[in-house]
């Protein structure tokens, strides 16, 4: 880590910890981290709903958790609509008169599976219905919890346990599914990604999520080297480089405006990402051309969108 | 003064939920479950009931949304039927092994395939072990009283349990009938407002729904058997204090000319009403007959089973529901295993019928006590016969 590149200044970040040590991550997770950021940013006037998966099973086995804050694990796929049932609760309960008055944010934390494959049509529904929450998405792309699944999530090329590459096969064929846009499509008022490798801008936009009235989504880009086969130190590394190739751009979308918050000129090539990791080391050039063209293309239009709908 | 009106069994359900105050509703429609939720979207729309009614978009949501607004301490309530109930089968175990007791009704129906919208008991096998407690009514003032009386079981803090009240579908949940409302304040005596002892909430952090890993998943799970059986004592109580207040007194299970019979009919649901009329025919042409009703379904009602069974010589067990490959009817073979200790046990007779919206008239009751006898004097080896369905089933051998 390049100690001098960390902005730290007092009282910007809480030194209060709201997900305990002792967890079980494993060492190195990009997902604790930005975990842990996420619920700096946030603060303890929450309730967290969590999907079934890494983060839910690192922090709560029976009889300890790591959770400081109130915190409901129910099933996978549910979460979204498990959160519908809190916001609404607690709002007719102060509406009644059952509970005092408070400004407290329901959050929803999920991982890819969770949400772009079983999750989707509860979120889709939690989103459409207009519920007050925060859906937090940390996008480690595959089912990492059962041992590196391909999810709709995982990028082409990347080789995971159940596409596997092989001699007739590269691994994953398909393309990532772009789970920002499909929460874009659904007219909320905030959506956003993010990337513990920009710790500022992921709690900026974790707090601001937070702050919206009605559904908010972030997704979060989380490096797992343990099934993106990477050393344990290179979680930020490898987050910044996947922001800086174009292969996950930092932006927002307020009230269908977009904003790019991480714009460089000129993207390195998509080769110096793929290459730090091992789901990628069987990829040939001609595989390597292919997705620096589909990179070029996705941030073509991203950047289309942001000179359309500007914020 | 309580009044008396013409309700349908489904707008009693709801009314029950209006009067005990619901905080949050959510469900999704479906036949013949419909009426419930579209009449509490109504009260809410109308300002007649403070709630939140979330009109998700699945009963697997409808019943997750539940186990949020319960575990931050709102009064829950939902209804279903069928495929939703199907649908929502993972939760229904969660619901109750994370004790939050909501409260739903499940208009009783067939499952697919063939698609039907009618009724009968499949549905309710299929959540048989899910920890809730689950009972069943007999008409309209039923599914008004034992919804209300749900709730104030379900959230006493000896028991902190789903409640399932069972009607079934289109033969109950459509039938309008004279229904007596009681008054706000007599509702409100009986049932205390909701206090969840550990609801979520930021200024007291709590962790619901940590995993169990193998050292203490045995251990969790034990507890929550000993805490289902023990409801059954705050159950019969809710019965009493319910009968002292409003005067109609219900038991676990219920007997309908019964004693000293030497054989009886057991039904469960709506068809026990027609039984009890080919019981009277049976009883005015001197047969020594009677009928038993089961009203709790879970936690099973053993010794209040063996007690209304008495010295009975012959018991016919009437089921809507297949096994498929099974020891007969569902609810027959739950009554044979409940009398296999029993020294004086009587011989069990197993009729399926009423299947998928099947109608079974006074005289199919009447064919089912004569049949049942005769298969007990002549003997069978048949492990059920059917009723009301085309072409004899034979061969049907343990």
């Amino acid at each position: 880590m390049k100690e001098k590149s960390i902005k730290f200044g007092k009282n910007v970040v809480t030194t209060e910890e709201f997900v305990a040590e002792g967890h079980s991550f494993c060492v190195g997770c990009g997902e604790a981290l930005a975990l842990r950021l996420a619920c700096k940013a946030l603060g303890k006037d929450v309730v967290v709903a969590n999907a079934t998966g890494c983060i839910e099973i690192c922090t709560s086995p029976l009889p300890v958790t790591s959770w400081r804050v109130p915190w409901i694990h129910t099933l996978f796929e549910n979460t979204a609509a498990t959160v519908s049932g809190i916001e609404a609760g607690l709002k007719i309960l102060m509406k009644k008169g059952k509970m005092p008055e408070k400004d407290i944010k329901c959050v929803a934390v999920a991982g890819d599976g969770g949400t772009s494959d079983i999750g989707i049509q509860a979120l889709s529904g939690a989103f459409e219905r207009n519920h007050d929450f925060l859906y937090l998405c940390f996008d480690n792309e595959a089912y990492m919890n059962t041992g590196i699944q391909r999810s709709s999530a995982t990028p082409y090329g990347a080789s995971t346990t159940t596409a596997p590459a092989g001699k007739l096969s590269i691994g994953q064929t398909t393309w990532k599914k772009n789970m920002p846009e499909i929460a874009v499509a659904h007219n909320i008022p905030y959506v956003a990604t993010a990337c513990p490798g920009y710790p500022f801008d992921l709690m900026n936009k974790v707090k601001k999520g937070g702050k919206v009235r009605g559904p908010a989504y972030v997704h979060i880009f989380s490096p797992c080297p343990t099934g993106w086969r990477h050393a344990s130190d290179l979680a930020v590394e490898i987050g910044r480089l996947a922001v800086e190739t174009g292969v996950f751009p930092l932006y927002e979308v307020e009230n269908g405006r977009y904003r790019l918050n991480i714009d460089r000129s000129k993207l390195r090539p998509v080769e110096e990402y793929l290459k730090t990791q091992g789901r990628f080391r069987h990829l040939l050039d001609e595989e390597i051309a292919k997705i620096q063209e589909h990179v070029n293309d996705e941030y073509a239009k991203l950047k289309a969108k942001v000179a359309c709908f500007a914020a | 003064m309580s009044r008396r009106v013409g309700l349908e069994a489904s707008l009693a359900a709801a009314e029950a939920a209006r009067m005990a105050d619901v905080d949050v509703i959510a469900a999704y429609p479906i036949t013949p479950q419909t009426h419930i939720p579209e009449r509490l979207a109504e009260m809410v729309a109308d300002g007649e009931l403070n709630a939140a009614y979330i009109p998700v978009e699945s009963e697997h949501s409808a019943l997750s949304a539940c186990l949020g607004a319960a575990a931050v301490g709102a009064r829950t309530f939902t209804a279903t039927a069928g495929q939703g109930l199907e649908l929502m089968h993972e939760v229904v175990y969660v619901a109750s092994s994370m004790r939050y007791p909501i409260v739903m009704t499940v208009c009783n129906r067939a499952l697919s395939a063939p698609l039907s919208v009618w009724g009968d008991h499949s549905d309710v096998m299929a959540v048989r072990d899910t920890g809730w407690i689950q009972i069943f009514c007999q008409n309209s003032q039923e599914a008004f009283d034992l919804t209300l009386w749900a709730f104030r079981v379900g959230e006493d803090s000896r028991v902190l349990l789903p409640v399932m009240v069972h009607f079934d579908g289109f033969h109950l949940s459509h039938v309008t009938e004279p229904v007596v409302l009681p008054e706000q304040e007599e509702v409100d005596g009986f049932l205390p407002r909701f206090r969840y002892p550990f609801a979520l909430n930021p200024d007291k952090p709590m962790t619901h729904g940590a995993f169990g890993p193998p050292d203490i998943y045995s251990e969790a799970k034990i507890a929550q058997e000993v805490a289902f059986r023990k409801s059954k004592d705050v159950i019969i109580q809710g019965f009493k204090e319910f009968g002292d207040i409003f005067g109609r007194y219900y038991h676990l299970v219920e007997s309908y000319r019964a004693e000293g019979a030497k054989t009886l009919l057991l039904t469960m649901g709506s068809f026990s009403e027609t039984a009890k009329i080919a019981i009277d025919l049976k009883k005015s042409k001197g047969e020594s007959v009677g009928l038993i009703s089961l009203r709790l379904w879970r936690p099973f009602p053993f010794e209040e089973l063996r007690q209304a069974v008495g010295n009975a010589e012959t018991l016919i067990v009437f089921d809507r529901c297949i096994s498929f490959g099974g020891p007969g009817g569902p609810v027959s073979s739950e009554i044979k295993s409940a009398l296999y200790s029993e020294k004086n046990r009587p011989e069990v007779v197993s009729f399926i019928g009423g299947l998928g919206g099947r109608d079974m008239a006074v005289e199919d009751f009447e064919y089912v006590i004569e049949r049942g006898r005769e298969i007990v004097e002549k003997g069978s080896k048949e492990l059920f016969e059917t009723v009301g369905i085309r072409g004899k089933v034979t061969g049907i051998r343990g």
